[in-house]
């Protein structure tokens, strides 16, 4: 276990936009990060210098322009995402990675118990799993105060707080090696901002590594292990 | 993580002074669902008739990984061969339900021909396939005796797709399977495509123009303009990180609801 389970190696971001005069955006440069199990790294700087981007790189929602960024996988075997086949991201994301971000994309007529329980039940079919899941999945609703009249609902018509909710809920139900959290308490009040923290905490005592980018730096305050700051990786070339 | 199901090489398709589709390849695994997206005329139906072997390609080859003889080049097929795949291990949805389906004969026939085809003469075990699949594409069994031409738009594309899925198919090609329809009736299609093709593990290609629709159900997407892949990766990739100007064009002429 001497690699760390996240590697960022020189990574910049360029944005290229094409049809605004191909003008560029250089978000990030030399981006240099290790993060090992059990730390919680919160991600620090003003909006707009490349906090969330950050995170959907390590994600492969964004591609690198250089570098490298390592993750180890379930199988003690390094990814770089930045090169990966689709395959692999598929299969590093659905066993270890979980990206958590501040909108619930919502599916349509898919109730919230079976939103929430998919994840558990991506691989295996069997009747015992699906209960087992959706066991795991109430466990989380109740948790997180979801009504239960709500939970064979679609969450379409939730309230923002709900959806966010649920959200974290669905994201979170698999233990996954590797958390990334996008500001996923910004439209909670404070007693379920409080559940969130234990369970990122909960995560992070089972081995867990998290990265994270909280608005509210007392929410951050109280689940990180330590600091960085995003701003330091804009190099000055 | 064995092997590609479809492995496409370099196909491409001219139309007398017109080249549809330039050389193509890509590859596809079992269970992933890759979108094809691009504005009319793009290539994306063009590509989707040539590899499912609908209409012959200039050149190239595609590989399908065949259960009883492994990766076999479906052009090199006799038409008999092809149609024998075609009814059995793959599946293809039309955009109009009526190229599809036998709009005269019953729903519990458009059903249960391709079980025929593949020799089942039982009356009962093919009422009773054809009563099951309804009844898991939603649509009321005790219609089973009519024809899908007194069906509604939405009814008659769920038929369409048990049809194709009676025979527990691992690929299936599908042409803008959601467009036409209106939009409640289309969620309604979505989510049951989404869940049919998690459960059976399902591979397929969708050709869709709508984002939204690729978003929900591909991991991977292909972008095409003019004949041309300009673009592929994962579909939050393109979606969310656009890197060719026609893609990042694409993305941002798409209206947020």
């Amino acid at each position: 276990m001497s690699t760390p389970l996240l590697q960022l190696i020189d990574v910049s971001k360029h944005f290229t936009l094409h049809n605004q005069g191909g003008a560029t955006l250089r978000v990030l440069d030399h981006a240099n990060l290790s993060v090992d199990s059990g730390e919680c790294v919160i991600l620090q700087a003003p909006s707009g210098m490349g906090k969330s981007t950050l995170l959907k790189l390590i994600y492969a929602s964004y591609r690198a322009s250089s570098g490298r960024i390592c993750v180890r996988d379930s199988a003690g075997e390094t990814v770089d995402v930045t090169t990966a086949s689709a395959q692999t991201l598929v299969r590093l994301r659905r066993e270890s990675m979980a990206y958590v971000s501040q909108f619930l994309r919502v599916i349509p007529r898919v109730s919230a118990l079976d939103l929430i329980a998919e994840p558990l039940i991506d691989s295996v079919d069997s009747d015992d799993a699906v209960k087992c899941a959706h066991d795991a999945a109430k466990a989380l609703l109740s948790r997180l105060s979801i009504p239960e009249r709500l939970w064979h609902l679609p969450p379409a018509t939730f309230s923002g707080g709900e959806q966010q909710r649920i959200n974290i809920a669905r994201s979170l139900i698999k233990p996954k090696a590797l958390v990334l959290l996008d500001e996923p308490t910004a439209s909670l009040d404070r007693a379920n901002t409080g559940v969130v923290v234990q369970l990122i905490d909960e995560a992070r005592a089972q081995g867990s590594a998290i990265v994270g980018v909280f608005h509210d730096s007392e929410v951050g305050a109280s689940v990180a292990t330590r600091y960085v700051n995003v701003a330091d990786f804009r190099g000055s070339v | 993580m064995s092997a590609p199901l479809l492995q496409v090489r370099d196909v491409s398709k001219r139309f007398g002074d017109q080249l549809a589709l330039h050389s193509t390849s890509f590859d596809l695994w079992p269970g992933e669902i890759l979108a094809v997206v691009g504005e009319s005329g793009s290539g994306k139906t063009t590509l989707l008739n040539l590899i499912a072997a609908r209409l012959r390609s200039d050149s190239g080859s595609v590989h399908f990984d065949t259960r009883d003889q492994g990766l076999q080049d479906v052009f090199k097929m006799t038409q008999a061969e092809q149609r024998l795949l075609a009814r059995t291990d793959w599946g293809f949805v039309h955009q109009h339900a009526a190229d599809g389906l036998r709009m005269d004969v019953s729903a519990g026939a458009n059903v249960g021909e391709r079980l025929m085809g593949l020799g089942e003469r039982h009356y009962g075990r093919l009422r009773a396939a054809a009563t099951h699949w309804l009844q898991r594409v939603e649509i009321d069994p005790s219609r089973i005796d009519d024809a899908p031409r007194n069906f509604s738009g939405g009814m008659r594309q769920r038929l369409q797709i048990a049809r194709n899925l009676v025979t527990k198919p691992r690929l299936v090609f599908m042409d803008e399977p959601t467009s036409g329809l209106d939009v409640s009736v289309q969620a309604r299609l979505l989510d049951l495509l989404r869940q049919l093709t998690r459960q059976m593990q399902l591979a397929a290609v969708i050709v869709t123009h709508d984002l939204a629709v690729a978003r929900l159900l591909s991991q991977r997407m292909m972008v095409m303009q003019k004949g041309v892949v300009v673009e592929a990766g994962l579909t939050d990739q393109v979606l969310d990180d656009p890197q060719h100007a026609y893609t990042q064009l694409l993305v941002s002429s798409v209206l947020q609801p």
